[in-house]
C-alpha cells in the first residue's frame, strides 16, 4: 500500500500548510485592524456617508459603532428610523414593542410584511435589520414599557427615540430620560401632520413636562387608529428622526449651540416643513426643575400615577338595560319582519362611506351633541323619527354610540333606544363577515 | 386698530370652519393675546360647543401651544404679548400618534 501511504503523507503536509496560511491570514487581519479602526467591509459599507463632510469621516463613523440607541415602539415612526439607523452602522440598537403586527399597520410599518402578520413588531423589524446590517447589534425587548421596567432597559442606551402614540408614554419616556441623563428624540404624527423635538437634550434641554406641564384633557387626543394616517406623512416625521439621531451621535449640537425647537410637518394640502423656536428648561419642571418632584423613586414606587395623570375617556355612561349585543340585534331588530325601529350609525361620514349596514341613517356623535336635544333637527335627518321611535345606535368599535345613546334618551328624550356592544366590527365579526372592516 | 394673521394648526382648524389661516383685525387698541383668545372664542368659532376644544378654565386648553411668529408664546410674554400689525400667530394641537 505504497500509494495509499504517499497520499496520506501527502495530506499531512498540506494540513499543516492548510493551518500556516490561516495563521498568516489571521496575523495579517490583525495588522489591518492595527492599521485601520474599521474592517475592510465596514469601509465599504459605509464609504458612501462617510465621505460627506458633515459625518466626520472615520471618526464620525467610529462613534456610529459606539453608540447606543433604543427605539420605543417599532409602528409608523419606528419602522423609518430603523433601518436607517441599522444601515447608517449605530452600533446597538434596541426595540421596545409588545404589539404584533396587523395587516392594517402595513400601509404605514414598512418594515413588516404580509408575511410577518401575527408576530411581535420588535422580532419582524428585528429580521430586516440583521439582513440589512450584519454588523450591528439589534436587541429586543418585547414589553410594553412601564413605571417598573423603563429604568432598567434605558440605563444601557445612550440616546431614546420616543416613536409611540399616547401622551401616557410620552411622559413616562421623558421621564425616564430626564432622570437618567439620556437625550430624547421624540416625535408623533396623525393624519397628514407631524411633529418632532429634542428633549433633555445634554441635560440642558427643555424636557415633555416642561412644553407640556398639563397633560390634554382625554377627549383631544386622537389615535392613529381613530384619526387615521398617511403612510408617507408619518414616515417622513420618521426619517426625521433617524437624521436627528445621527445629529446627536456625531456632535452635531456641540458644533451649532442647541435652540430648544419644535419641527411641524404638514404634507397636505402643501408639503410644509416649520421651525418653531421653544421655551428652555423650565426651573419649576416637576421633573428637571429645581425641586423635582418626578424622580426615580417616585416613578418606579408607582407614585407617579399616570394612568391617572393622563386620564382616559369615560364612554361607560349607559346601563346594561341600554346595551345590546350583536347577536341579540340580529335576531331582535335585523331578521324581525315585523320590526319598526331606525338604526342609526354616528361614525364619521368618511367612515360610514367605506362600509354600513343597510337601511342605516349617518348621523354623527358631533352632530347630535350641536343639535342640543331638539327633535326638529334630528328630524331633518331622519324625517319619521320621534319620541316613540325604537332607536338601535352603532359606531366602529361601541364606544362612540354608547355616548349617542345617552344623548338620546337624556337630551332628546327619546326613551326607547340602545347601543350596539361592540358597533359595526363585533357585528362583522360575529354575524356578517361579508362587509369590508378598516 | 391691529391686524394679524391667525393659524389654526394640528387639526384645531375644524373648529374654526375648517379653514386653516384667518387675517383678523381688531379694532381695539392695546389689544394682548389674552383679548385675542376671547375674541377667538366669542367671534370666531362658530359652534359654541367647540369652545371648549380651544379653552379651558378662561386660557388656552393644555395640548395645544401657542406661537407668535413661530416662537413659543412663553418666550414673548404669554397672554399679556401685545399685538403688532402683521404678527403671525399660530395655535397647534399637540399630536400623539406614531
Amino acid at each position: 500500500m505504497e500509494a495509499s501511504e504517499e497520499l496520506r503523507k501527502e495530506l499531512t503536509a498540506l494540513k499543516l500548510e492548510n493551518a500556516r496560511l490561516h495563521r498568516e491570514l489571521q496575523n495579517r487581519e490583525r495588522e489591518q485592524e492595527k492599521r485601520y479602526p474599521l474592517s475592510l467591509e465596514e469601509f465599504r459599507r459605509y464609504g458612501r456617508q462617510m465621505i460627506v463632510e458633515d459625518t466626520g469621516g472615520v471618526s464620525g463613523q467610529i462613534k456610529l459603532r459606539n453608540a447606543k440607541v433604543l427605539v420605543v415602539g417599532a409602528g409608523g415612526l419606528g419602522c423609518p428610523v430603523l433601518p436607517y439607523l441599522a444601515g447608517a452602522g449605530v452600533g446597538v440598537i434596541g426595540i421596545v414593542d409588545n404589539d404584533v403586527v396587523d395587516t392594517s399597520n402595513l400601509h404605514r410599518q414598512v418594515l413588516h410584511n404580509s408575511t410577518t402578520v401575527g408576530m411581535l413588531k420588535c422580532e419582524s423589524a428585528r429580521r430586516v435589520l440583521n439582513k440589512l446590517n450584519p454588523f450591528v447589534e439589534v436587541r429586543t425587548h418585547p414589553v410594553r414599557l412601564s413605571n417598573a421596567n423603563a429604568f432598567e432597559i434605558f440605563e444601557f442606551y445612550d440616546i431614546i427615540l420616543d416613536a409611540t402614540d399616547t401622551p401616557l408614554t410620552r411622559y413616562l419616556i421623558s421621564d425616564v430620560a430626564v432622570n437618567l441623563g439620556k437625550t430624547v428624540v421624540s416625535a408623533s404624527g396623525l393624519g397628514t401632520e407631524g411633529q418632532l423635538c429634542i428633549l433633555n437634550y445634554n441635560n440642558e434641554g427643555p424636557c415633555y413636562r416642561c412644553f407640556y406641564p398639563k397633560p390634554p384633557t382625554p377627549t383631544s387626543v386622537t389615535s392613529c387608529q381613530e384619526g387615521g394616517v398617511i403612510g408617507p406623512c408619518i414616515g417622513l416625521v420618521g426619517t426625521m428622526m433617524a437624521v436627528e439621531t445621527l445629529k446627536l451621535i456625531l456632535g452635531e449640537y456641540e458644533k451649532i449651540g442647541f435652540q430648544p425647537f419644535l419641527k411641524t410637518y404638514s404634507g397636505f394640502p402643501e408639503q410644509v416643513l416649520r421651525t418653531f423656536r421653544m421655551r428652555g428648561k423650565q426651573s419649576n419642571c416637576a421633573c428637571c426643575g429645581q425641586t423635582p418632584t418626578v424622580t426615580r423613586e417616585s416613578i418606579e414606587s408607582g407614585l407617579i400615577d399616570y394612568d391617572a395623570f393622563c386620564g382616559s375617556r369615560n364612554y361607560d355612561v349607559c346601563t346594561s338595560e341600554e346595551r345590546i349585543t350583536v347577536e341579540k340585534f340580529e335576531r331582535e331588530y335585523r331578521t324581525r319582519s315585523d320590526s319598526n325601529y331606525i338604526l342609526l350609525d354616528v361614525r364619521p361620514r368618511h367612515h360610514y362611506k367605506i362600509s354600513h349596514l343597510s337601511d342605516s341613517h349617518n348621523v354623527t356623535v358631533k352632530e347630535l351633541r350641536d343639535m342640543d336635544g331638539e327633535l326638529e333637527k334630528l328630524q331633518a335627518h331622519i324625517p319619521n323619527i320621534s319620541k316613540d321611535s325604537e332607536v338601535v345606535v352603532m359606531c366602529r368599535y361601541g364606544n362612540d354610540s354608547r355616548l349617542a345613546t345617552r344623548l338620546l334618551i337624556d337630551r332628546f328624550g327619546i326613551p326607547s333606544v340602545k347601543d350596539i356592544s361592540g358597533g359595526l366590527f363585533k357585528y362583522i365579526d360575529k354575524v356578517d363577515p361579508s362587509i369590508p372592516k378598516y | 386698530m391691529v391686524s394679524v394673521t391667525v393659524e389654526f394648526l394640528g387639526g384645531l382648524d375644524v373648529i374654526v370652519n375648517k379653514q386653516r389661516i384667518h387675517q383678523v383685525q381688531i379694532d381695539e387698541e392695546g389689544v394682548d393675546m389674552k383679548r385675542l383668545i376671547s375674541y377667538i372664542a366669542d367671534q370666531m368659532i362658530t359652534n359654541k360647543n367647540d369652545v371648549e376644544v380651544f379653552l379651558e378654565d378662561g386660557s388656552v386648553r393644555p395640548g395645544i401651544l401657542t406661537l407668535i411668529n413661530d416662537t413659543d408664546w412663553e418666550l414673548e410674554g404669554g397672554e399679556g404679548y401685545l399685538l403688532e400689525d402683521k404678527d403671525v400667530i399660530s395655535f397647534t394641537s399637540t399630536l400623539h400618534g406614531g
